[in-house]
C-alpha cells in the first residue's frame, strides 16, 4: 500500500469524524422541528370547549373533538381487551415450548406481522368483518388494531420470560404445585413489569394507526356512545383522533386545520408519555435475578 | 381448608389433570391461531383479488390506464410511484443512518448525551404517520413550492420528492437504532487488533467495522424500505393523487397504498374492489418477503 502522511491521515480522520457528527445532527433538526411546530399549534387549539364540544359544521366557529377522543379510548380499549390474553398466551407458548416447529412458525408469523403494511390489515378486516355485517363499525377498528398489537406483546412477553432463571420453576414445581399454577402464580407475576410494558408500547403503537380506521371505524361527526349499550355502540362506526386529524387537514377550511393541530398535539402528547412510560418502566421494573 | 387427603384425593387430582391439560392445551391453540390468521390474511387476500386476476391477468400489472368507468385497472404507474418514492426515500435517508449509527455505536456509544440522543430517536420513531403527513402538507409543501417556484418547475408543492422527503424522516429513526444496534456489536479484539497496528479511526471505521456490519446495514437498509413500501397515511396526503405514470421527480403521483387509502371504500364494483385488494396482496407479499430476509439477517449478529 502506499504510503499517506500521518498528518494526512489524522486530518482525514477529524474530518470524518465533524462529517459524522454534522450529519447525525441535520437529521435531527426536522424530526425536532415537526414536535416543536405541533406543540406550538397545537396548544393554541386547545381549550375548554375542545374537549367537551362535538365537530361544529363548516361555517361555525369553535367546537371540539369530544367524540373522536372517546371514539379512540374505546377503540383502543377494546383492540387491548382483545389482544392482550391472546398476545401474552403466545408469549408464554413460545418461551416455554421454543424450540418445536410450532414455535418456529408462530415466530416467523409474529415477527412477520409486525411489517404488514397497516393498511392491508384494513382491507381483510374489511372483508372479514365489515363487508358480512354490511356496514362500518368501531368493533372491526378493535380488530383490526388488536392483531396489530399482539406481535409486540407476545415478542416482549417472550424476552421477558426467557430472563426468567429455570430454579425459580424447579422450586415451585418441587412444592408440588402443579405446572399451570407455577406459571400463573409465580412465572407471569415475576415478568410482569416486562409484559406491562410490552402492553402500553403496543397502546403507544397503535394509538395513531389511521390506515386501518379507514375502511372500518371510518368516522363519525356525532356523539354515539350510549352509555347503556356500550356493545351495541361499538357496532356502529366511530371517529378516532387519526382519522380526525387526516379527514380535517386535507379539508380547506381553517378552523377545522384547527382542530387538527390540536388532537395532532394531543395524539402526539399521548403517544409520547406512553413511550416515556415504556421507557422508564423497563429501567426501573427491570425483571433481574 | 385443605387437607392432605383433600389434595391426593382422586377426585382433586383429576381436577387438577384437567386444568393442566386446558392450560397447555390453550398455550398452544392461542399459538397456532395467529398461524392460522395469518394464512387467512393471506388466502383472503388471493381470494378477492381472483376477480381481477381472472379478468385482467398480467395486463394489471404492465397497463399504465386507470380508469373505473371502462373497467380498465393498470396498476403500474402506482407500482411505479411506490418504487420510486421508497427507494429514493431510502437513498436520502442511508447516509444520515449510517453517520447516526457510527456516532452512536462507535463515537459515543455510553454517556448521558448519547443516551438523550439514542431515546430522542427512538420517541421519534413513535410518532404517527399521519403527524408526519400533516406536518408535510403545512410546512414542507409550502417550502418545496417556493424552491420550485424559484427553479421554473410547475410549482406542485405536493409530489413524489415531497413524499419521498417524508417518508426519509419517518424511517430515518427506525433504521438509525437498527445500525446503531448492529454497530455497537463489532468485537472489540478485532478493533484492538487494528488501533494497535497504528489505524486511526476513520481507517478501523472504513475498514474493519463496514466490512464487517455491511449485511447489518444493508438488513437495516431492507426493513426500512419494508416499512416505506407500505406506509400510507403521510404518502397519501402528500403525493397529490394521480393517475399517470409521474413526468418528473416533482410532479404529482400515486403509490400503491394511497390508492387503497383514497378509493377502496368508494369503489362500487366488484373487479374495481379485487383490482384494489390485488395491490395489498402485492404489499402483502413483497413485505413479507423483505421482513423475514432482514430478520433473518439482523438475527445472524
Amino acid at each position: 500500500m502506499k504510503g499517506q502522511g500521518i498528518t494526512f491521515r489524522r486530518i482525514k480522520d477529524v474530518f470524518v469524524k465533524g462529517l459524522i457528527i454534522l450529519m447525525a445532527g441535520c437529521s435531527v433538526v426536522p424530526l425536532v422541528a415537526i414536535l416543536y411546530y405541533v406543540f406550538k399549534q397545537g396548544i393554541e387549539a386547545i381549550n375548554w370547549d375542545f374537549f367537551t364540544q362535538l365537530p361544529k359544521p363548516v361555517g361555525e366557529v369553535g367546537g371540539g373533538i369530544a367524540n373522536a377522543i372517546v371514539g379512540s379510548l374505546l377503540i383502543i380499549f377494546f383492540a387491548a381487551a382483545m389482544a392482550i390474553p391472546f398476545g401474552i398466551s403466545i408469549g408464554v407458548y413460545l418461551s416455554e415450548h421454543g424450540e418445536t416447529k410450532l414455535a418456529y412458525f408462530t415466530r416467523l408469523v409474529v415477527d412477520a406481522l409486525q411489517g404488514i403494511p397497516s393498511i392491508v390489515i384494513g382491507i381483510v378486516i374489511y372483508i372479514w368483518v365489515v363487508k358480512p355485517m354490511g356496514h362500518f363499525s368501531a368493533f372491526s377498528g378493535s380488530i383490526a388494531l388488536g392483531i396489530m398489537m399482539i406481535p409486540i406483546i407476545a415478542r416482549s412477553t417472550e424476552e421477558t420470560l426467557k430472563l426468567i432463571p429455570f430454579s425459580l420453576k424447579e422450586a415451585s414445581l418441587a412444592l408440588g404445585v402443579p405446572y399451570y399454577k407455577t406459571m400463573m402464580k409465580v412465572i407471569i407475576p415475576s415478568g410482569l413489569s416486562g409484559i406491562l410494558s410490552g402492553i402500553i408500547l403496543s397502546i403507544a403503537r397503535i394509538t395513531g394507526e389511521t390506515a386501518p380506521l379507514l375502511f372500518t371505524a371510518f368516522g363519525n361527526p356525532f356523539f354515539n356512545f350510549d352509555i347503556q349499550h356500550p356493545i351495541h355502540t361499538m357496532l356502529t362506526p366511530m371517529s378516532s383522533m387519526p382519522l380526525i386529524i387526516f379527514n380535517y387537514a386535507t379539508s380547506p377550511y381553517d378552523d377545522w386545520h384547527r382542530l387538527a393541530w390540536g388532537t395532532a398535539f394531543l395524539l402526539l402528547v399521548f403517544v409520547l408519555m406512553l413511550n416515556i412510560i415504556t421507557k422508564i418502566a423497563t429501567r426501573k421494573w427491570k425483571v433481574q435475578f | 381448608m385443605t387437607t392432605f387427603q383433600n389434595l391426593t384425593s382422586a377426585k382433586h387430582i383429576k381436577r387438577l389433570k384437567l386444568s393442566e391439560a386446558l392450560f397447555t392445551r390453550g398455550l398452544k391453540l392461542s399459538a397456532i391461531t395467529i398461524v392460522v390468521i395469518m394464512i387467512a390474511v393471506f388466502l383472503t387476500l388471493v381470494v378477492s383479488s381472483l376477480p381481477s386476476i381472472k379478468s385482467l391477468g398480467f395486463k394489471f400489472l404492465t397497463t399504465s390506464e386507470w380508469d373505473p368507468v371502462t373497467s380498465k385497472f393498470g396498476a403500474l404507474p402506482f407500482l411505479f410511484g411506490t418504487l420510486i418514492t421508497s427507494l429514493l426515500a431510502l437513498i436520502i435517508s442511508t447516509p444520515f443512518s449510517i453517520a447516526f449509527g457510527l456516532l452512536l455505536g462507535e463515537y459515543y456509544p455510553k454517556g448521558i448525551f448519547s443516551q438523550i440522543f439514542k431515546n430522542i430517536i427512538e420517541l421519534l420513531a413513535g410518532i404517527p404517520s399521519v403527524i408526519y403527513g400533516f406536518w408535510g402538507l403545512f410546512v414542507l409543501v409550502p417550502i418545496i413550492r417556493t424552491y420550485e417556484m424559484k427553479f421554473g418547475i410547475l410549482p406542485y408543492g405536493v409530489g413524489i420528492f415531497t413524499s419521498s422527503l417524508i417518508l426519509a424522516l419517518m424511517i430515518m429513526p427506525y433504521s438509525a437504532s437498527l445500525i446503531t444496534q448492529v454497530i455497537s456489536m463489532t468485537p472489540a479484539n478485532l478493533k484492538e487488533a487494528a488501533y494497535s497496528l497504528g489505524a486511526t479511526r476513520f481507517e478501523v471505521i472504513k475498514k474493519l467495522i463496514i466490512p464487517y456490519v455491511s449485511s447489518g446495514i444493508f438488513a437495516g437498509m431492507l426493513l426500512a424500505l419494508g416499512r416505506a413500501l407500505g406506509e400510507t397515511m403521510a404518502v397519501t396526503m402528500l403525493i397529490g393523487n394521480t393517475h399517470d405514470i409521474p413526468k418528473s421527480l416533482f410532479g404529482p403521483g400515486n403509490t400503491m397504498a394511497s390508492v387503497i387509502a383514497n378509493e377502496f371504500t368508494e369503489a362500487p364494483d366488484k373487479v374495481y374492489v379485487s383490482a384494489l385488494v390485488e395491490m395489498g396482496a402485492l404489499l402483502f407479499v413483497v413485505t413479507l418477503i423483505i421482513n423475514i430476509l432482514g430478520k433473518q439477517i439482523i438475527k445472524r449478529f
